[in-house]
């Protein structure tokens, strides 16, 4: 089963955990119902969405309140220590989170005693935190923007507000940005690059890129990172291999922004909301490349 | 502008006591500056207070009346980060979005309302999102105010570099 990991921005909301479910377009774990805006709980009703278009099971949810000043954080990073070891998830993708260097090597280390290894994604604040650790090779997928690759990228910077001017978050950058995180041993055992390319990478190099379709608004609007980082997990979860199921929720993720037919004021629900239409575009045209 | 070897460092708990800490020092007419912390004292997201060394009293006397005291003050022993002063634009026609480091704001050129707010990792992101949204740049809460982590102070560069492109001088 797929976990999702985050937090929601409410400073009294209590830590909940199970299996989501989604009414009236909100995300429901344990008896809470949750606003789907952006950041955590859209990754959720995205892996939700993606889930239910596949036939496979709903994923797991974690979520806890935390406005940035890191209580609900710690207090999830404390439940996760403690219960990790005893579950049985196969996908576990870890979102918005107080990056805290410590509790971060404590929940790889409780990881690391599940009996079966899980495929380990981070995005947003723990994907920082798993580069700023020095673990970064633990992890199967980190989905960066190019900004974020350009923080990769920099050896040095512990944040990307540190990012050295000389490493240019360009687009035409990326294939030399790609090669510099995996030197330094910054990157995951694949990336997938948001941005006006999707690039999905390895080690060896770029396995692919989706530009299409284009829609230049989808830039400007809150969560359109965190919905492609749910359609892919709940890909990989269904068993696609991972710069496969990358690839098609790259795609999948630009169409549903595309039938959304968006602005910069558009926000992210709308675009959820066109997952089931995109996705079987997105199986059926990656069926007809091979 | 003093060479670091001059210079302390003030460390805090928590990126929302820095940026206290900088208001009252400011207030106070402290030459000081905002710079991330050399890797021996890092531990996630974090920023620190730069000051002159030959100040170290008057400071720490102007933050323990204002109840901002430092976990710790060191001096500067190894290179420091600056943080991103660079911005990038992006003209949507009716909107403009600007984006710091990794934090992207978009407004509605006509009204100044914030219409998007997207990048960040850290949970004060959708947090200032929620709290921002919707309303003018000039009603909108500061994120220096509001916001708690290093996103949080992206934002506020980046807003403030929205105001200056939108509101009239």
């Amino acid at each position: 089963m797929l976990a999702v990991i985050g937090t929601y921005p409410r400073k009294d909301f209590p830590l909940v955990f199970g299996k989501i479910a989604m009414e009236d377009e909100r995300i429901c774990i344990q008896g809470e119902r949750i606003p789907v805006n952006r950041g955590t709980p859209a990754l959720m009703a995205a892996a939700l969405r993606t889930a239910e278009a596949l036939g496979q099971p709903a994923p797991f949810g974690y979520l806890v309140g935390d406005i940035g000043q890191g209580k609900g954080s710690r207090l999830l990073y404390d439940h996760l220590t403690h219960n990790l070891p005893q579950t049985g998830f196969s996908t576990l993708t870890f979102h918005y989170l107080q990056p805290i260097v410590h509790w971060h090597d404590r929940v790889l280390s409780a990881i690391e005693r599940i009996s079966k290894r899980p495929v380990l994604i981070a995005d947003a604040g723990y994907m920082y935190m798993a580069k700023m650790s020095g673990h970064a090779p633990a992890y199967d997928l980190f989905t960066p923007d190019v900004g974020e690759l350009a923080f990769l990228a920099d050896e040095k910077a512990p944040h990307p507000l540190y990012t050295r001017g000389f490493i240019l978050h360009e687009e035409n950058k990326v294939p030399d940005l790609i090669n510099r995180a995996y030197a330094n041993k910054n990157a995951s055992r694949f990336l997938l690059v948001k941005g006006v390319k999707d690039y999905v990478a390895n080690r060896e190099g770029i396995l692919g890129i989706i530009e299409n379709p284009v829609t230049e608004a989808l830039e400007a609007i809150g969560g359109t990172g965190d919905t492609l980082t749910g359609l892919v997990s709940a890909l990989i979860e269904s068993g696609i291999e991972i710069s496969e199921a990358a690839l098609i929720g790259a795609h999948a993720n630009r169409l549903a922004g595309f039938l959304a037919n968006p602005t910069p004021a558009t926000q992210v629900m709308e675009i959820i909301r066109q997952i089931p239409k995109a996705l079987p575009e997105a199986l059926d045209s990656r069926r007809g490349r091979k | 502008m003093l060479e670091d070897k001059d210079c302390g460092l003030l460390v805090f708990e928590n990126t929302t006591e820095v940026i206290r800490a900088e208001n009252v020092l400011k207030a106070e007419g402290c030459e000081i500056r905002l710079m991330g912390p050399p890797p021996e004292i890092q531990s996630g997201c974090d920023l620190v207070i730069v000051f002159p060394l030959m100040e170290k009293l008057n400071i720490l006397r102007a933050l323990t009346d204002r109840g901002v005291s430092p976990i710790d003050v060191v001096p500067v022993s190894s290179p420091l980060l600056h943080p991103v002063d660079l911005f990038q634009v992006k003209d949507y026609g009716a909107y403009l979005m600007v984006r710091a480091a990794n934090m992207k704001l978009c407004v509605d050129k006509n009204s100044r309302r914030i219409v998007n707010i997207s990048g960040g990792g850290c949970p004060d992101v959708p947090y200032l999102a929620y709290e921002m949204v919707g309303k003018s740049i000039g009603e909108a809460p500061s994120p220096r105010k509001i916001g708690h982590t290093l996103c949080g102070y992206a934002l506020d560069l980046a807003f403030e570099e929205i105001k200056r492109r939108c509101l009239p001088s």
